[in-house]
């Protein structure tokens, strides 16, 4: 009897050897002490205090939207590189490879759910706004963190506004066609926008057409090759490493701030 | 049935859908206490109980269910790219009621002298292994559930091969967007596009510099910060999120309103009668033509703008609001004034359009500013 209690499970063994402890640093976290050990020798997991108050784990404060975001953009990124495989952002290619996609390859959901996820994600996004402004968490001294999320809200607009052109179908182009004509009339700087004609030397329009703010964004006088490269190389690098500097600067401060808000 | 119908199609005109939740709002988030008095007296706070959230929960379904068995709205509703929206006003109302019940909750319990709900002994803390980290993974599995299933049910849209020249009618932005689009109805590209989207994003930033009310962090709690609320409320369920659900239900061919069970009809006629300030003052009013100096001509409208932006705060910080300003000194009460007052003047210029058929009320088309 005595002897059987002696005897550990293979699950247990398996976590005090050697190889398992050189990649986690600590074993099966069984006293309170390990379990703070296991959190703050985690690179991952040390995004977390060792403990948080109460209520904090509570999904009706949180609604766990804020955590679900950041699930959303590994989703999107995880997704979005295996989509990279098979699509070429080219006007030749880009609608056929999408076809491609749907109809070779067997039971592929990779484009519903980043596509899904995408939505979501934007979602996911206003719901955490909505949760941080009902529970007056942006107060002193969180302004500044409200202010770098509500940027990420912008940001997350952003890249699911250029994922929309890379289909290259109507419903792409045209959606992308009627957003990026707000650009048109920026002040001073879109051709058609106030203020735009004070910029001129003599006769001679420096913001035109071929020259304003909407061009440098299309890459062109109107949706065509040279946007499609262009809303590919922000949605799948540029906009995404933006993101991941605000989103480090985001979860850093939420610790730096004091951790998750509550009452006093 | 058709009766139900026709009734919602009236209902859902912006002119009248705009009017009842303007009018309502103050009663659901009442913020001073003669509205506080009449949400009481009503029982409106009643939509934050779990009948409340029933009877919600049950119209907005009931419409849907409805839209689908018509053969226009299920068109519009069945869309994929629109389902993230029917999620949006399910997920939307839901979370406010929520943080409304507790927030109640939370109001009472501090009437009764009690810490809020959310109050723990800060000694008290739990281990984040394994407290938190299995809530969140149990909430990514359940999430990546949805995901899966979502996507294994409705395919991502594809439509036929881009053609730059066939435009589709109407052709519409990405769904979050569409409460801009919704905008340029009233407001002119520069504004619409470009102005608003940028004083959103920094007047959102600025919220924790004007809100000082160091009350209610950290719990939902509504009777401490119910002017906050309030505008924060209406500027999002109402200028931005009823602004989305109008553009993408009920705006067809040529971003003419459709009610939700009407057919979109790409030849429907509707009178463009709008006529500028400047036309009303010098051709109505003065019976004159206009002037060719255009600062003369748009004079009044100038005048009304930079009034209203400008003068009007200065003259309210010297009587109405002379507590405010007081409290929150120059720079914050101007921040506060510009952000409020620009917010403000979406709704005022939609009620513009509605009463007077006002265009713009400065035009310059010449250098393409107009207000």
């Amino acid at each position: 009897m005595a002897e059987k209690e002696k005897k550990e499970s293979l699950l247990s063994r398996l976590g005090e050897s050697q190889v398992w402890k050189s990649i986690i640093r600590s074993g099966v976290p069984r006293s309170r002490r390990q379990r703070m050990y296991a959190v703050l020798g985690n690179v991952f997991l040390h995004l977390h205090p060792a403990r948080v108050p109460k209520h904090a784990v509570k999904i009706g404060y949180t609604w766990c939207m804020g955590g679900l975001s950041f699930f959303l953009f590994v989703v999107l990124t995880i997704t979005g590189i295996l989509l990279m495989f098979y699509y070429r952002p080219t006007v030749e290619y880009a609608y056929t490879d999408i076809i491609d996609l749907t109809e070779q390859v067997p039971l592929g959901i990779m484009r519903e759910l980043h596509r899904w996820g995408a939505h979501a994600m934007v979602l996911t996004v206003w719901l955490h706004m909505l949760r941080v402004f009902m529970t007056g968490s942006y107060k002193p001294p969180r302004e500044f963190n409200w202010g770098v999320g509500v940027l990420l809200m912008t940001i997350t607009l952003f890249l699911s506004f250029t994922g929309y052109l890379l289909p290259w179908d109507q419903l792409a182009i045209w959606a992308v066609t009627v957003g990026t004509n707000m650009a048109r009339a920026h002040p001073f700087i879109g051709h058609e926008g106030p203020g735009a004609s004070l910029l001129a030397i003599g006769d001679i329009n420096l913001v035109h057409m071929g020259s304003d703010v909407r061009f440098a964004l299309l890459g062109g006088r109107f949706v065509g090759e040279a946007t499609l490269l262009r809303f590919y190389v922000l949605h799948c690098i540029a906009v995404p490493f933006v993101a991941m500097i605000f989103m480090a600067v985001h979860f850093w401060r939420i610790r730096k701030d004091g951790g998750i808000s509550g009452p006093l | 049935m058709n009766y139900i119908k026709d009734l919602f199609d009236f209902l859902s005109a912006p002119t009248i859908s705009f009017t009842l939740l303007t009018v309502a709002f103050p009663f659901i988030f009442p913020p001073t206490d003669w509205f506080d008095k009449k949400n009481k007296q009503w029982g409106i706070y009643k939509l934050w109980t779990n009948k409340g959230a029933f009877w919600i929960f049950m119209s907005i379904t009931f419409f849907f269910i409805i839209g689908y068995f018509d053969p226009y709205f299920n068109l519009t509703m069945t869309k994929p790219d629109n389902i993230p929206i029917i999620l949006m006003i399910y997920s939307m109302i839901f979370v406010i009621w929520l943080g409304m019940k507790k927030a109640y909750n939370n109001d009472a319990r501090l009437d009764r002298g009690e810490k809020p709900e959310e109050w723990n002994d800060p000694d008290d803390k739990v281990l984040v292994w394994p407290d938190l980290v299995y809530i969140e993974l149990i909430a990514l599995i359940l999430f990546m559930v949805f995901l899966i299933v979502w996507s294994i049910l409705i395919g991502a849209p594809l439509e036929e091969p881009a053609n730059p020249a066939a435009t589709p009618n109407p052709s519409k932005a990405p769904w979050y967007f569409l409460g801009l689009q919704e905008m340029l109805v009233y407001f002119d590209p520069w504004l619409a596009g470009i102005i608003f989207p940028i004083f959103i994003i920094v007047g959102m930033m600025a919220i924790p510099y004007m809100d000082i009310n160091k009350k209610g962090e950290g719990y939902y709690s509504f009777k401490e910060r119910r002017v906050g609320y309030f505008i924060f409320m209406y500027g999002w369920m109402v200028l931005w999120v009823f602004l989305i659900v109008i553009g993408t239900f009920f705006r067809g061919p040529n971003w003419n309103f459709f009610g939700p069970f009407e057919w979109w009809d790409p030849h429907k006629v509707v009178p463009l009668t709008n006529v500028n300030l400047s036309e009303y003052v010098w051709v109505k009013l003065l019976n004159k033509g206009l002037p060719t100096n255009i600062i003369a001509r748009e004079a009044v409208g100038f005048v009304a703008v930079i009034g209203y932006l400008f003068i009007m705060p200065l003259l309210l910080a010297k009587t109405k609001l002379k507590n405010l300003f007081e409290h929150y000194g120059p720079v914050r009460y101007s921040t506060l004034m510009l952000f409020g007052l620009t917010m403000f003047a979406l709704p005022i210029k939609m009620y513009l359009r509605w009463l007077f058929n006002l265009k713009y009320i400065i035009a310059i088309p010449e250098w393409f500013f107009n207000i």
